[in-house]
């Protein structure tokens, strides 16, 4: 029945519309088949490490790995030396702040928190060895932790709270020998843990990643293109391009899909012209947090509780920590509808020290800038995480507490469960101030989806947004959207206007029934 | 007496009913892209108003023309002349089985509230919908990449001046369907628009002449 009655209503156009169309066409390699082609080339190494005899012999630390790497690639630890992964800050420009430099140094999360006064614990994702609290030698190149990355083994793993030591049991011969470009597994074995487990914090960087099924990531996958992070995450001279607004604020080193896909890659017009205001992973990741849950609530205020003096965790069915006593309690959900907000590539962040203007509402700690108005931002998907976290109700800011340390009775909440000397401790080594109080306030974190790219197929329907009822962006109201918005004025008076108009049809017909009728029977009665 | 008139030719017949065709189907997809109902699906019913719309304007442009050539634009000029007794007729004469106020000939087809309601139509609501409709379509903000057409930064006064028209003509076309009983007969008028032909009362210098002409 829909099918003939569309057909019917535009016959004739489909006739113009096939006239024009079925006009002779040359088969033309698209992009796609093009990306398919150079992306489809292995990548050959240059070099065989195994063969260099500078990397068969004894190696007592991964330090000693580290000086025979720069012995040949003499210049490069001075790249890795300015790179972000390794000091942890950058300068960027915030929008009424200026220049600052920020970075897990003095930006604050609304996960573990912070990492000062953690170091050793956060180190374990530091490309470099022998991080503390008291402090790190960032000039040291062989303190550089090229294996990290670079191995090509898998089997190269950091140690937990070692301040960024690997395990003690590694093969370094063998691994050094099989060092090359970094795979999904190098970058993963951080980036896919953040927040201190699987896919806590991006919510569309999971273990998953590691090995994704197309359905997962159709660009990863390995049963079709199989990329690696690094062949969009391109990198020169040690600084990898793209990034995560967690941490950055300015539009610059970022990757875009239309760096490959250009700007237009659709064949419906009017798609290509949605990308002027929708970014396209808007679209194209219509759910994050594929199979694998990621961390969506975290309650800092519910933590410290012990049985038997002891800390404990509780699970969900999926095997997700509801409670930790070291953490708090928390929620998780898979197979998520981002949410939406506008982006223009900027961000402000919350940094260390910044008083709260309004304790009453949510501290967004990186606000994303963008508007409709704003003809540089897009509609971008996101993860908001939200949590309850310590703060300083006297001084207006956030607590960033002393969380580990090896023994018990130096203050640090994963030994002693003291909020009290844990922000004491913690606030010091921040060198923050401290009034004593503690109170707990809620914030909101936004990371932008970027990953689990669903095939094309799959991607969010126009219904999925331009309706009235449960619309993706029921949440951004400065833009008039067909189908979702519409004058409630001019919709109750155009209706009403229909329904008079029948009424006064119905009403009027009767009359002329009821007259016809009467006239008739005039007649009869005069015959 | 009455005499069977050529009275509505074969563009305008033609040009009549595409142009009812459009309307509804116009206004079905439009307002499933207004939200309400889903019936072809979003994407389907804005691919499907865009053609429409297109063929709508087309259709337009080609009636402009023939109504100039023909002169049958002077059909729509509105007159207040006999406006209130065809009002009157309407609201009192109909149910009493009294005659039209003003005779139909080939010359004066249209009765002076037909006269105001397609001038209306023809000068204001049409233009309105039609302008709009082309702002919506050529709607781009922001301008940028290949993509140049307006570069208006909201939709909504567009969109809701659209909905107004809209309503407009969908009320229009339910009177104007029951309002085609009202003639001689129940289907006069409507056989009329069918056929080109009507029985038509003879007068002095309309329908006589014409007939004669053929």
């Amino acid at each position: 029945m829909k099918k003939i009655i569309g057909s019917l209503g535009v016959l004739i156009l489909v006739i113009i519309v096939a006239v024009g169309t079925l006009t002779t066409k040359n088969y033309e390699e698209t992009v796609l088949d093009k990306l398919r082609d150079s992306f489809g080339e292995k990548h050959i190494p240059s070099v065989d490490h195994s063969k260099f005899a500078r990397l068969q012999k004894e190696f007592h630390s991964p330090n000693e790995v580290t000086a025979e790497c720069i012995e040949c690639h003499n210049k490069r630890h001075e790249e890795v030396m300015h790179s972000n992964h390794w000091n942890w800050e950058r300068e960027e420009y915030i929008e009424g702040r200026g220049i600052v430099s920020i970075g897990k140094k003095n930006a604050m999360n609304n996960f573990c928190i912070g990492t000062q006064g953690n170091e050793k614990s956060c180190a374990k994702c530091h490309i470099g060895y022998g991080m503390d609290e008291k402090g790190f030698s960032f000039t040291d190149a062989n303190n550089i932790d090229c294996l990290v990355c670079h191995d090509n083994t898998e089997t190269y793993a950091k140690a937990p709270n070692a301040g960024g030591e690997p395990l003690a049991t590694l093969n370094f011969n063998k691994i050094a020998e099989n060092v090359g470009k970094p795979k999904r597994s190098n970058c993963g074995v951080c980036h896919f843990f953040g927040g201190g487990g699987d896919n806590v914090k991006h919510g569309d960087l999971s273990s998953l990643m590691f090995e994704p099924s197309s359905d997962i990531d159709v660009h990863m996958a390995i049963d079709g293109m199989d990329l690696q992070c690094v062949d969009c995450h391109t990198t020169e001279q040690h600084i990898i391009a793209g990034k995560m607004y967690s941490l950055s604020s300015m539009n610059h080193n970022r990757i875009f899909c239309e760096d490959c896909h250009t700007a237009t890659p659709h064949e419906k017009e009017i798609l290509n012209e949605h990308t002027l205001k929708v970014a396209c992973q808007t679209c194209h990741i219509p759910i994050y947090a594929k199979e694998k849950s990621t961390k969506m609530t975290w309650d800092w205020s519910k933590a410290g509780k012990l049985k038997n003096g002891q800390p404990y965790h509780e699970e969900d069915s999926l095997g997700n920590h509801t409670y930790l006593s070291i953490k708090g309690s928390f929620t998780w959900d898979r197979n998520i509808k981002p949410e939406y907000q506008w982006f223009n590539g900027t961000a402000s962040h919350y940094l260390e020290g910044d008083v709260i203007d309004d304790t009453t509402k949510a501290l967004v700690m990186n606000e994303l800038h963008g508007s409709y108005k704003d003809s540089e931002s897009k509609i971008i998907p996101v993860k908001v995480h939200r949590a309850i976290q310590p703060f300083d109700p006297v001084n207006k800011i956030l607590i960033q507490p002393k969380l580990y340390s090896d023994n018990k009775g130096e203050g640090a909440f994963w030994q002693d469960f003291n909020w009290q000397t844990a922000s004491k401790e913690g606030m010091k080594d921040a060198g923050l101030p401290f009034s004593g109080n503690i109170s707990f306030i809620h914030t909101e974190m936004n990371w932008p989806i970027n990953h689990q790219v669903s095939s094309a197929i799959n991607s969010v329907h126009c219904s999925e947004c331009h309706t009235r009822e449960n619309s993706r962006l029921a949440q951004l109201n400065d833009f008039y959207m067909p189908g979702r918005d519409y004058s409630k004025v001019v919709d109750f008076l155009g209706i009403w206007n229909i329904i008079l108009a029948i009424v006064g049809i119905i009403i009027h017909g009767s009359l002329r029934i009821f007259a016809a009728k009467k006239l008739n029977n005039g007649v009869k009665n005069n015959d | 007496m009455t005499r069977k008139v050529y009275v509505y030719r074969s563009f305008e017949r033609f040009w009549h009913w595409l142009q009812a065709i459009l309307i509804i189907f116009l206004a079905f997809t439009g307002f499933e892209i207004h939200g309400g109902y889903s019936f072809f699906g979003f994407e389907e019913a804005v691919a499907y108003h865009n053609i429409a719309a297109y063929l709508f304007i087309t259709l337009i442009v080609f009636a402009i023309f023939w109504h100039f050539t023909t002169g049958e634009w002077k059909q729509y000029l509105p007159t207040y002349k006999n406006l209130t007794a065809q009002m009157r007729y309407y609201l009192w004469g109909i149910f009493n089985d009294a005659p039209h106020p003003t005779k139909k000939t080939v010359l004066r087809k249209l009765n002076p509230m037909q006269k105001l309601t397609y001038f209306g139509l023809k000068v204001l609501v049409i233009p309105i919908m039609v302008s709009s409709g082309i702002l919506y379509i050529l709607y781009r903000y922001p301008q940028r990449h290949e993509i140049r057409y307006l570069n208006i930064d909201s939709l909504e006064i567009i969109a809701i001046i659209h909905t107004i028209a809209a309503f407009f003509l969908v009320s229009f076309v339910i009177v104007h369907l029951y309002l085609i009983t009202t003639g001689e007969t129940l289907t006069s008028n409507l056989k009329a628009m069918f056929t080109g032909y009507e029985e038509l009362e003879d007068d002095d210098y309309g329908n006589k002449n014409l007939e004669e002409k053929k």
